[in-house]
């Protein structure tokens, strides 16, 4: 050893500052979870997960899952988490075709087409999510007639009573059909879709002007036509470029779907707000929200990962 | 100068984590004694509801209500001034969890007495006297022509989420085998908002919450009330578990508002009551109660004359009734369950011994 003094030899500071950072980290940590054994062993209460195996007792407004109020809490927030998924994969399919679609048309030459998208995603970037999803429904589903005046276009049919796809028979003054969708899970498909479609649409916007303007001019010169350029020689370029943006904008619908709390759709999260307050698992109830969330997020960006990788430019 | 920093970082490294170390010792400071940090903070902290005619709501940027009287009371047995309290709006699915990290003293926020919630195992909440005894109802639009919950079978029914009523409406409709779909929202003014907006073609809660907000909507007398009662609501303030101290004083504030009735003592006899009292000495009983003699005050580590402060500022218990709900009010409640007993009700205060 050198007779430098600790404070002078590099590195010796190095490892002291590194164990100094650690070590009050892990202090850090001790002391918030002491504090919060204490305070639970104040309130009386201990971490059990034992009461997810007990009845729930209440209902669940629409389910793909064979749950009734008999069922366990453990099902219960199954069910939830199935409604949320249905709303997750369905806004993902559906944000990514408007996405991709406002993007391209953004670039239109068309002045009137690329106007009308501009602004499409200029005031939806730039209004809160969660206004947006209580404005469609409390503004547009809510507001919709009654089943006699439905309103009937094509394949789709609008009233208080639900959104129904497909042929559709009035019963008794009820709108019967074979597709319904619930008004709060319509409002928050159709919130979600918007307001990721306009985020995706940057993204695609952004990936499209990122392939130099010399592939369009040798696309041309070949004869390929606007479209057929785009998708056969722009688009292949461009993905590798969307596929990470597309990446977070996928996480975040996948959050966001836990706002369906404020418009009434039973989601994981509105579940297991219900199950909170009959059993006052505060802390076990939120460990299972953590992980869900986490481990959705982290499959979809697994999955968007593997697509980046087959979209990189293969060297040749 | 080298050896002075040498010494030094120590002591500078100990004085950076001092907040941590605070911080984890702060909490079970109060854990110690709620009252007495109240008492320390000059202010109580009461979560309400806010939107709640009747209960607890503003009226000209005042809080009103039977719920906020409940705070006031507390509040004017400590501080000899019912305007010492803070009001924090909570959603019933936030109320415990606003109760249980501290962030209030006292949640007065029409909340159902029920045995989960009171248990350790479950919410571990501490009760007071039930103020208000209650039941599930369900109201319809007076147009629907329905008059029974048999003619709900098929039907939307909007619900508050996190409420014994979302509980007791799965329970009821299953014993009678009722088909409905519950929509849940989160706050009462999305799910009143819903309803009226046609959602749903009923909306439940506890009867006087539906009576209360009935007075709110444009067209009050458009909508009714069905005769079912669906469930027993017996409404009160809560603390938290493991602080008698806070939960006794609550308890005994609540009671002196009862037990001033059952003696006939009123916001505005208080005075004359008050003097009778500490004119003659064989009137014990009523001595001890308003504090005149003894030491009940102190027991419970109020002021002695807790009593009167408290009878001064929201009245007896059927005052705060008739006051906020009942005849006084816009909501015209019936006192019904809530006489005192010795009108055949339910309101009872233990002896003041």
């Amino acid at each position: 050893m050198s007779g430098l003094p600790w404070w002078r030899d590099r590195r010796r500071l190095g490892w002291l500052i590194q164990l100094a950072v650690g070590l009050t980290l892990l202090l850090a940590i001790a002391l918030l979870l002491g504090n919060l054994e204490r305070n639970l062993t104040r309130a009386g209460l201990r971490l059990s997960f034992t009461w997810l195996n007990d009845p729930a007792g209440f209902d669940i407004a629409e389910t793909v899952l064979p749950y009734t109020a008999q069922s366990s809490y453990a099902m219960g927030l199954l069910a939830g988490f199935a409604n949320t998924l249905r709303v997750v994969v369905s806004g993902l399919v559906l944000a990514t075709l408007l996405g991709v679609a406002s993007g391209a048309a953004s670039l239109s030459r068309n002045p009137l087409l690329a106007a009308v998208v501009r602004t499409y995603v200029e005031v939806v970037r730039n209004v809160p999510l969660l206004l947006q999803l209580v404005f469609w429904y409390f503004a547009v589903f809510l507001a919709l007639p009654a089943a006699p005046e439905a309103l009937r276009l094509p394949g789709l049919t609008l009233a208080k009573g639900g959104v129904f796809l497909g042929a559709v028979e009035l019963v008794n003054g009820e709108l019967v059909g074979n597709w319904r969708l619930s008004l709060e899970l319509a409002a928050l498909l159709t919130g979600l879709v918007v307001y990721s479609g306009a985020f995706i649409a940057e993204v695609v916007r952004g990936g499209i002007v990122s392939v130099p303007k010399g592939q369009w001019e040798a696309a041309a010169s070949l004869g390929l036509r606007p479209l057929a350029t785009l998708r056969q020689v722009v688009l292949p370029q461009a993905l590798r470029v969307i596929v990470p943006g597309l990446n977070s904008q996928y996480i975040s619908l996948a959050k966001n779907s836990s706002l369906a709390v404020a418009i009434g759709y039973p989601d994981l999260y509105a579940v297991a707000e219900t199950t909170l307050n009959q059993t006052g698992r505060g802390i076990e109830v939120f460990l299972i929200l953590l992980t869900v969330y986490l481990g959705l997020d982290l499959g979809i960006s697994l999955v968007m990962n593997r697509i980046a990788h087959l979209v990189r430019i293969q060297e040749r | 100068m080298r050896r002075l920093i040498q010494r030094l970082l120590p002591a500078v490294a100990a004085a950076a984590l001092l907040p941590l170390a605070g911080c984890g010792g702060g909490d079970t400071g109060a854990g110690a004694g709620r009252l007495a940090a109240i008492k320390a903070r000059g202010q109580l902290i009461c979560g309400v509801d806010g939107k709640l005619p009747g209960f607890s709501y503003q009226d000209k940027g005042k809080y009103v209500g039977i719920d906020v009287d409940v705070c006031r009371a507390l509040a004017a047995a400590l501080f000899n001034d019912p305007t010492k309290v803070e009001f924090r709006e909570l959603t019933s699915s936030e109320r415990f969890t606003a109760l249980a990290s501290g962030e209030i003293d006292v949640l007065s926020r029409n909340t159902t007495y029920t045995l989960s919630r009171d248990a350790a195992g479950g919410n571990g909440l501490d009760f007071g006297p039930t103020i208000y005894f209650d039941g599930q109802g369900v109201m319809v639009p007076k147009a629907s022509g329905i008059t029974s919950l048999k003619g709900l079978a098929g039907k939307t029914i909007c619900v508050e989420n996190g409420t014994t009523t979302e509980l007791n409406l799965a329970d009821r409709f299953r014993e009678q085998a009722i088909p409905y779909t519950p929509v849940k929202y989160q706050t009462g003014d999305q799910t009143y908002g819903a309803y009226l907006q046609g959602r749903c073609a009923a909306v439940t809660s506890d009867r006087s919450q539906l009576a209360a907000k009935k007075t709110s909507f444009p067209d009050p007398d458009a909508h009714v009330l069905l005769p079912e009662v669906l469930s027993k609501e017996p409404l009160g303030p809560v603390t938290v578990n493991n602080d008698s101290a806070l939960a006794d004083a609550l308890r005994w504030v609540v009671f002196a508002t009862m037990q001033a009735e059952e003696s006939g003592i009123t916001a505005v006899n208080l005075k004359q009551k008050l003097a009778f009292a500490k004119a003659n000495p064989n009137q014990a009983d009523l001595r001890r109660f308003l504090g005149v003699e003894g030491e009940f005050g102190k027991q419970l580590g109020l002021p002695a004359d807790f009593v009167p402060r408290v009878l001064a500022a929201v009245g007896n218990y059927g005052e705060m009734f008739e006051r906020n709900v009942g005849q006084g009010s816009q909501l015209k409640l019936d006192r019904g369950l809530n006489r005192s007993y010795r009108q055949g009700g339910l309101i009872y205060s233990p002896p003041f011994r």
